[in-house]
């Protein structure tokens, strides 16, 4: 079974971009922060009605439906988002180093981080009405999806052969045909499988968000998220159960109504230039393509819409002239210079009044921060190596054994995909009856999300072990230590580091929730950097928010290029076999 | 001296109005990390006139794809000009179409759309865009096929999408790169007769064909004009016309003495290396510098080379050696241009010659051959030279490899200085020159080895 990498390639994209231009993102994101916070200050005395959840069982529909609404709308304007962002990254060679690092920073930063601000913003934009509420919300779960999706679609767009391109230009494609035939299909593969972990972040985000508490203000939208977590707080488990269930019952449909046929159809934008024999099957896309209306009618009506489209766009310039592929970027003009001149200085001074605002972060709460970070990080990598420790073991052993990994892999990619945010309070609970603290009760919360991600890329990794390699091991009669360390260790390797990075990304984003929860009415906390994170948005305190965040982002960041990169790369290069 | 061969006078100066494609004074170079650049085409002028197939012959890497990419207008010369029909490329609406090696069909669309994109393109009606697609797949022997994905084809068939593809646009020029190097023997052979058949037969509309190849046989089967170019930089070396007449035979003497010659001019030792161009900025020529370009060639192929020759009394044509090797001359010419930079052999009129050295080394046994190959490495190729002289002078006698290729990236490009840096270290290890740790990236002594060898020859 083939596993494209989606996650882990967009976080260790080869970049040239020199250090200066990581500053001068970070700058840029610090001055979008004081710009937002300090508008959003000023709208935020308007009042707010605040919609009372029920616990009832028979409100679950409309919430899910609800819910679901949200996601939709939150997913299709992250596709929108990636492929535009993708495509100007793409193709600008000058601003490409730009909005590399533009994403890589974002893609460090905690969901929940971004709460208070987009909250600020969109309350401010529609004052004194739910629906700023809801439109913060939206896009608070975009910013749990949308970041490996363009990343996604920037790799994809980059990795198009040579000689695809060369043809496309020499037939002078249009831009718009050159999308359609070549861009997209090229890149479907990558987006239907980021998509999956795209939706699975929607979710964790979408749980946590639609309930919170800001300074001394609460917000709540109506939902399967603040259903949840009201029973939760209530200390209600019959609801709490039926939340949960109704969280998996979705899930469950997505992937079987949703992704598998998605996956199954998009096999036919492999590049692989022969037929692979396994496949992913689904019925329902069988269903759809023996359906008549189904195949026929949308080609129509497309077909309808381009025709005209392409008569009209064969007459201009682009098309009939081939354009050179080494084309010299043209010579920008002295006002755009000025104008980049005057935005960077207004970026500045906006990036030193979001740190003066850092003044007000008093010495001890430094060191609660910088205790928190390493406590978090020893906590992070815990996580990941207890996942490890067991999933190797039991992967390869599941791997090995192709009937039964034709069973349960489905199932780890399911579980990859159920939020862990809807299973934390079933195990706050537990650790509130237990009497047990949250400082290794994070790490089990951190375990919840994270491990299936590994489990599910081991058990792909054996799989991919050439069957005459094992034969050659059992053929030499080599010892059990042998088998595992020259045969099954560097085969799943590559795909162990796979699982590893993306959980490792999940690990720091669980960590703000882990670490921090409001559980019947109590308020459960152990020091970390995300109960800082946690404790700031409760508290309306955004110089502990800033300074949390940045040290947060910064770790992901280093950890990200010390560590992860280099070990993919070895991954990429040393450890790859080939089939 | 600028190097300008043989060329037909009445090729060389066609009448300006009927040329299709002229390019003046092309030529190309990249950037460098270290602000040098690498001249990879030397200023040159080539025309492409109706009525003649022109085949491009040089070996790896001397700049073939990269002039038919700028002939296109793909890529953009670093100075000179190219013209269409009199006009600068880029303004012109050119009709062009090119076959490329790896066919780069879409593997989501099925043959007939395929076929039918560029038309698609150029805005052509739907009705009349599938009538003029299926003709040309049917012209190409797909008829049936018309349904099928790429993928479900054989290598043959989808080179047949591509001419298909190629020529439903009815291009003036129709360029090939490497067309049929992707293809085994006999389907290369298969299609290239219909392609000519096509052509005799003036079945396309086409008007020239511009053939990028690096099989000579090729070349002369199909071509009625061939320009043969040389490496480092690109240039023309030869440029001729072939007047042999359609169905060539291999086996006729006028064929295999075409052959031959290219054969002669392909392996010709470089002559004195062309003044610089009068550029601006830091255009530097490899032939002036101080690394020699090393042939990718493995120890073991020179050695098995020189004792074939031995064998043929020490002297042998080229062609006839590549022929019973059933190699390509691109596989013969790395391991011939090694030999030749060791000083084991001389080519002399497109024969290969052992020299005494050549003949000791053949005749040795393995550890002899190897202290051979050792000195003669030693004195003649710079590189081995100056990392034994760095090993030697260092008091941990260890040099990263990052050093020497800083120093070769000068001169070439990254992904050739990791060429010759690879090559430098099979020779190096096969001599005992040093040996490489390739975990640390690392050049150490082979200190222990030659303790083992001493010891073994003290024990005897
Ligand atoms: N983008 C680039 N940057 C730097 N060097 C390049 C680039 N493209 C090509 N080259 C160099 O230009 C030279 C000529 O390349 P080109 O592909 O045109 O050769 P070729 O004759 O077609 O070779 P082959 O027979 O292998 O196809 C090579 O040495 C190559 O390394
Ligand atoms: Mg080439």
């Amino acid at each position: 079974m083939n596993l494209p990498h989606p996650l882990a390639r967009s976080l260790v994209t080869v970049r040239k971009g020199p250090f200066f231009i990581d500053l001068g993102v970070a700058a840029c994101a610090l001055a979008a922060f004081f710009a937002v916070v300090s508008t959003g200050v000023y709208w935020f005395q308007k009042p707010m009605p605040v919609v009372p959840i029920s616990s009832s069982v028979s409100v679950l529909p409309l919430y899910a439906f609800y819910s679901i609404v949200r996601m939709i709308i939150a997913y299709f304007l992250s596709l929108a988002f990636a492929v535009t962002y993708g495509y100007i990254a793409a193709y600008n060679a000058r601003v490409e180093p730009w909005m590399i690092a533009v994403l890589d920073i974002l893609q460090s930063i905690p969901v929940l981080s971004f709460l208070p601000p987009v909250v600020l913003a969109m309350v401010a934009l529609v004052p004194g009405h739910q629906l700023g509420i809801e439109m913060a919300v939206i896009f608070l779960i975009f910013t749990g999806q949308s970041w490996n999706l363009a990343f996604s679609f920037y790799t994809s767009l980059k990795t198009i052969p040579r000689e695809m391109l060369e043809a496309s230009r020499i037939y002078r494609y249009s831009a718009w045909q050159r999308f359609w035939q070549l861009e997209m299909p090229f890149s479907a593969i990558g987006l239907v499988w980021n998509s999956i972990v795209s939706v699975a972040g929607g979710w964790f985000a979408l749980i946590f968000c639609e309930t919170f508490t800001m300074g001394a203000r609460n917000f709540q939208l109506p939902g399967l998220g603040s259903y949840i977590q009201t029973a939760t707080n209530g200390g209600d488990v019959h609801a709490l159960l039926a939340g949960i269930g109704a969280v998996i019952v979705i899930v469950v449909a997505t992937d079987q109504q949703v992704w598998r046929p998605l996956i199954a159809w998009s096999d036919k934008f492999k590049f692989e230039q022969v037929e692979s024999a396994d496949e992913v099957k689904s019925p329902i896309l069988e269903l759809i393509r023996h359906s008549k209306i189904c195949q026929t009618l949308p080609g129509k009506i497309w077909s309808r819409i381009e025709e005209p489209l392409y008569e009209r766009l064969a007459q201009t310039r682009e098309c009939r002239v081939v354009k050179p592929l080494d084309a010299q970027a043209g010579k920008t003009s002295p006002v755009l210079y000025a104008l980049a001149a005057a935005g960077a200085l207004a970026v500045c001074w906006a990036a030193a009044q979001a740190i003066l605002m850092l003044k007000s972060v008093t010495l001890a709460d430094l060191r609660l921060l910088l205790e928190g970070a390493a406590a978090t990080f020893l906590r992070v990598n815990a996580a990941l190596l207890i996942s490890a420790a067991w999933t190797i073991p039991v992967g390869v052993a599941i791997g090995l054994n192709l009937r039964l990994a034709r069973v349960v892999q489905p199932v780890a990619q399911i579980m990859a995909s159920v939020p862990a945010t809807a299973f934390f309070p079933v195990l706050l609970i537990g650790l509130v009856k237990l009497g047990g603290g949250l400082g290794i009760g994070s790490i089990a919360l951190m375990l919840l999300g994270t491990q299936w991600y590994v489990l599910f890329n081991v058990i792909a990794g054996a799989i991919a072990i050439p069957s005459d390699l094992r034969e050659v091991a059992s053929l030499y009669h080599f010892t059990r230590w042998q088998r595992w360390t020259k045969l099954i260790l560097p085969g799943i390797f590559p795909y162990l580091i796979t699982g590893m990075v993306t959980a490792s990304g999940g690990a720091w984003n669980a960590s703000v929730m882990a670490e921090y929860s409001h559980v019947q009415g109590a308020t459960l906390q152990t020091i970390g950097l995300g109960a800082q994170i946690d404790a700031a948005t409760d508290s309306g305190s955004f110089s502990m928010l800033l300074m949390a965040t940045m040290m947060i982002s910064l770790m992901v960041v280093t950890m990200n290029r010390l560590v992860w990169r280099r070990l993919y790369r070895l991954a990429e290069t040393r450890f790859k076999l080939e089939s | 001296m600028q190097e300008t061969a043989a060329t037909n006078p009445a090729l060389e100066a066609p009448p300006a109005t009927d040329v299709i494609i002229r390019a003046e004074g092309i030529e190309k170079y990249y950037a460098q990390p270290s602000q040098n650049r690498i001249q990879v085409i030397a200023p040159t002028d080539l025309s492409i006139v109706p009525g003649e197939i022109l085949a491009l012959l040089g070996p790896s890497g001397s700049g073939k794809s990269t002039m038919l990419r700028m002939l296109t207008g793909l890529s953009t010369p670093s100075a000179g000009q190219v013209f269409w029909h009199g006009t600068p490329i880029h303004e012109a609406e050119i009709n062009v179409s090119i076959v490329f090696q790896s066919f780069a069909l879409f593997p989501w669309l099925t043959v007939l759309e395929n076929v039918e994109a560029p038309l698609q393109a150029r805005g052509v009606a739907p009705a009349e865009r599938r009538e003029r697609s299926m003709r040309m797949i049917d012209m190409v022997g797909l008829d049936g096929f018309e349904a099928a994905y790429p993928k479900e084809l054989s290598g043959g068939m989808r080179q047949r999408v591509g001419f298909a593809r190629a020529l439903v646009v009815e291009p003036e020029v129709l360029f090939m790169d490497e067309p049929f190097s992707a293809l085994d023997v006999l389907t290369a052979d298969n299609l290239r007769s219909e392609l000519l058949e096509l052509w005799t037969k003036k079945t396309m509309p086409t008007k020239a064909v511009f053939l990028v190849t690096h099989n000579i046989e090729e070349a002369v089967l199909l071509a009625d004009r061939i320009i043969v170019l040389g490496r480092n930089p690109g240039r023309i070396r030869t440029d001729f016309p072939v007047h042999l007449p359609h169905p060539r035979d291999r086996k006729a003497e006028a064929f295999t003495q075409l052959v031959d010659y290219i054969y002669k001019v392909l392996t010709r030792p470089d002559v004195a290396p062309a003044a610089a161009p009068g550029q601006p900025g830091a255009v530097r020529d490899q032939r002036q510098m101080g690394y020699q370009m090393l042939p990718h060639a493995r120890p073991g192929g020179i050695a098995g080379l020189l004792e074939l020759l031995l064998d043929r009394g020490g002297r042998d044509d080229m062609y006839r050696l590549a022929d019973d090797l059933a190699f390509e001359i691109d596989d013969l010419l790395p391991i011939v241009d090694a030999a030749q930079l060791l000083g084991f052999l001389k080519v002399e009129e497109g024969d290969a010659v052992i020299t005494p050295s050549g003949e000791e080394f053949a005749n040795s046994e393995i550890l002899r051959q190897k202290e051979l190959f050792r000195n003669a490495a030693l004195e003649n190729v710079l590189l081995l030279r100056q990392i034994r002289r760095a090993l030697d002078a260092k008091s941990d006698h260890t040099v990263r490899e990052d050093f020497f290729l800083d120093l070769l990236d000068e001169q070439f490009s990254e992904e050739e200085g990791q060429r010759q840096m690879d090559t430098a270290v099979t020779w190096g290890r096969y001599g005992e020159i040093f040996d490489f740790d390739a975990a640390r990236r690392r050049f150490v002594l082979p200190d222990a080895l030659d303790e083992e060898i001493a010891a073994g020859e003290d024990a005897s």
